[in-house]
């Protein structure tokens, strides 16, 4: 390929409206875009006015797909401004929904949106005419997490039952015993799944990423702990807005993340599993080695093995939660609103997910900003485009197309999250 | 391969969180049944695969917020048979609508650093604003057992139908004590459309009107009833104006509490 240009129109398979666009001239990349034009919905502006306790259920409407993670992210900034502790069983609940959550979202991106990437397939439905079983398989895995979700949360999209505090209703432990048997069944099944994915054939790739993750002493991270990332970064969520900057691009409705004087990062999958590797179970850790991985992964396209052995550590958590769990005497410790800030940062299935609000003293919302997943990861899915397109011009130009696609795919994008704004139509050179 | 026969099938999306259009993926043992008595022509969250219109039946999610979409509504309507309009989005603007109320310059100011090269409409407003729809379902999300019960009716020739009654039957029909009388619990189920299931008040909390207004709610009456449990005008405002802020009755009752 001499002078080419890569367009795809609309991507496929993603969450939400964009498109990528890769300039080649003389044999070389010129130009690349990741183009978003999911419609704006204002949601920083909207909440400005609202009262604390709304936040979590309208936050949640950013995402159809990860609906927790914001209002998990909303409930920590909220709690942080009041100087509110969850701890104990309600802590653990919010593990256990979340949890809930990376299974359904991870299985709906491994079989139905990243799957028939590696088979040749255009979508799961015809994917399944030919591996039936394995399909079957995928779909019973996120129906186990929306379960999770909807027993704990009421229902599987926008859940009810989160709270600033805890929840309005809590189970007793019996009645997480048929939950148990079924989460059983998915651990199980999550292993073949890990098995089946590392068969897949994976372009040689590799770039040398800066990754950033939420980490914490004793668990794989969820809901807390200290940002950091493979290159020394090492702060406090409240820190955020001193090392990470957005600023807009005049292709995109989504603002690009990059940290202050170092630029692109990675959050996700990858991202956690380079920074946690020691702390993921000993059963999640002995699937990845046995599907051919090290205690580092710099391959975006084995993200998806990567995924499911997220997949199966959410299931082993999940099953220790249960195990553990004594239902509390309350459903939610008591909050009191005063003035100031609040900062939450949340492992969200595609990475960290920031809330920061400002509060006045009967806990109205004076200021809001949301920093979602894939905002963060755009300018690293660029630098992948230009990386491989680059050393890939000698492939069939459908092919490249695809394999592009791909590499977008790979980051389990969800565009809707990502659009903080608007249609720019004017170009400004 | 044989799929002339079958009806074809088309999910658009709009400004919309994708939740409604993704309940169509999570009708996890249902799907691949569906699959076999329906094309899945166009269907981008889930398909790389591309069919042209018309299409029997098209399902269409989120609201129109740009010039671009309120374009792209006109065609998706010409290309389809039988168009149903799918949650809070796509039925009465959605969460978005809060615009509405607003000026929208003040908006993208507080959202982008550079403001003026944006490209929205001042409104946020349901698909039955642009173009002929021929079936509502409400809710943020939609329920995907009533998703299901009107495609099965699509599929049987039968126009689809869901109860029109309130929140407060679903609760009565579950055996829930009431929060509102019991407890006194703001809730806004009199006047909320039913079909959730009445899942709020089942985990101890107020119904909050995420599936819209029911007919003919008597929106007053609450309000009133609200007050006297101790709610201020402002948290009127607010519990009108949420994820059917655009819906007639909950936007006039709204502006009805502000000063």
């Amino acid at each position: 390929m001499k002078s080419e240009t890569i367009k795809v129109n609309y991507l496929a398979r993603v969450e939400g409206e964009g498109g990528l666009y890769v300039k080649v001239k003389d044999n070389a990349v010129t130009e690349v875009k990741l183009k978003i034009f999911e419609p704006p919905r204002f949601f920083e502006a909207f909440l400005k006015g609202r009262l604390f306790s709304e936040a979590p259920d309208l936050t949640s409407r950013i995402c159809g797909i990860c609906p927790i993670a914001y209002q998990m992210s909303a409930v920590h900034a909220m709690e942080d401004a009041f100087g509110v502790t969850v701890t104990g069983p309600l802590r653990a609940l919010r593990r256990l929904i979340y949890c809930g959550e990376w299974l359904e979202s991870h299985a709906l991106h491994v079989f139905m949106l990243h799957a028939p990437d590696f088979l040749g397939y255009p979508d799961a439905l015809r994917l399944a005419q030919d591996h039936p079983e394995m399909v079957k398989l995928g779909l019973k895995l996120k129906k186990v997490g929306n379960d999770l979700v909807t027993f704990l949360g009421g229902r599987e999209i926008h859940p009810i039952n989160v709270r600033v505090g805890g929840f309005y209703r809590v189970p007793a432990k019996k009645e997480l015993a048929p939950l148990r048997e079924r989460l059983a069944w998915a651990r199980d099944a999550a292993q073949k799944v890990v098995r089946w994915v590392a068969g897949f054939s994976f372009p040689e790739f590799a770039r040398d990423y800066e990754y950033v993750a939420l980490t914490h002493p004793q668990e794989y991270p969820l809901n807390e702990g200290r940002l950091k990332s493979s290159k020394g970064l090492d702060i406090a969520v409240r820190d955020y807005d001193r090392h990470f900057v957005e600023e807009q691009v005049p292709y995109s409705h989504a603002l690009h993340s990059t940290l202050k004087g170092r630029g692109p990062y990675l959050v996700g999958p990858l991202a956690r599993y380079n920074l946690n590797f020691e702390r993921l179970s000993p059963l999640s850790q002995e699937a990845a080695l046995a599907a051919g991985l090290t205690s580092v992964c710099h391959n975006p396209f084995k993200s998806i093995i990567v995924r499911s052995v997220e997949m199966l550590q959410a299931l082993d958590e999940a099953l220790s939660l249960i195990d553990a769990y004594e239902m509390p005497d309350e459903a939610a410790v008591p909050v009191t609103p005063r003035a100031g800030s609040g900062f939450g940062c949340t492992e969200a299935p595609r990475g960290i997910l920031y809330h920061r609000y400002q509060l006045d003293d009967r806990g109205v919302i004076l200021e809001a900003k949301i920093v979602p997943p894939t905002a963060q990861n755009q300018k690293s899915m660029e630098s992948d485009l230009y990386q491989y397109v680059g050393q890939n011009l000698d492939l069939p130009q459908d092919r490249l197309t695809w394999q592009c696609e791909q590499l977008i795919r790979n980051y389990d994008p969800c565009i809707s999250c990502a659009t903080h704004f608007l249609k720019l139509e004017v170009e400004r050179e | 391969m044989a799929r002339s026969g079958k009806p074809k099938l088309a999910v658009f999306k709009f400004a919309s969180c994708g939740g409604c259009q993704l309940s169509l993926l999570d009708l996890e043992e249902e799907l691949l049944t569906l699959a076999g008595e329906l094309q899945i022509a166009y269907f981008v969250e889930a398909s790389k695969a591309a069919v042209r219109g018309p299409y029997d039946l098209t399902l269409v999610d989120g609201s129109i917020t740009t010039p671009h979409d309120a374009g792209m509504i006109k065609k998706v309507r010409r290309a389809s048979k039988f168009l149903v309009a799918l949650g809070a989005c796509a039925t009465a603007g959605g969460i978005q609508a809060l615009r509405n109320f607003k000026d929208v310059k003040e908006f993208q100011a507080v959202v982008y650093p550079r403001p003026e090269v944006i490209d929205t409409l001042d409104k946020s407003t349901p698909i039955a604003a642009h173009v002929q729809v021929d079936f509502e379902l409400q809710g943020c999300p939609i329920n995907k057992g009533q998703l299901l019960a009107v495609i099965s009716a699509f599929l049987q020739g039968q126009t689809p139908s869901v109860p029109h009654h309130s929140v407060c039957l679903e609760c009565k029909l579950k055996g829930n004590i009431c929060v509102l009388v019991a407890r006194g619990l703001p809730c806004m189920g009199p006047v909320t459309h039913a079909g959730c299931g009445a899942i709020c008040p089942t985990y101890q909390r107020g119904c909050y009107s995420c599936f819209g207004p029911k007919e003919t709610p008597n929106t007053a009456s609450l309000s009133e009833r609200l007050r006297c449990l101790g709610v201020t005008e402002a948290d009127l405002v607010r519990a009108f104006r949420t994820f059917y802020a655009g819906a007639e009755p909950f936007r006039r009752e709204s502006e009805a509490h502000e000063k």
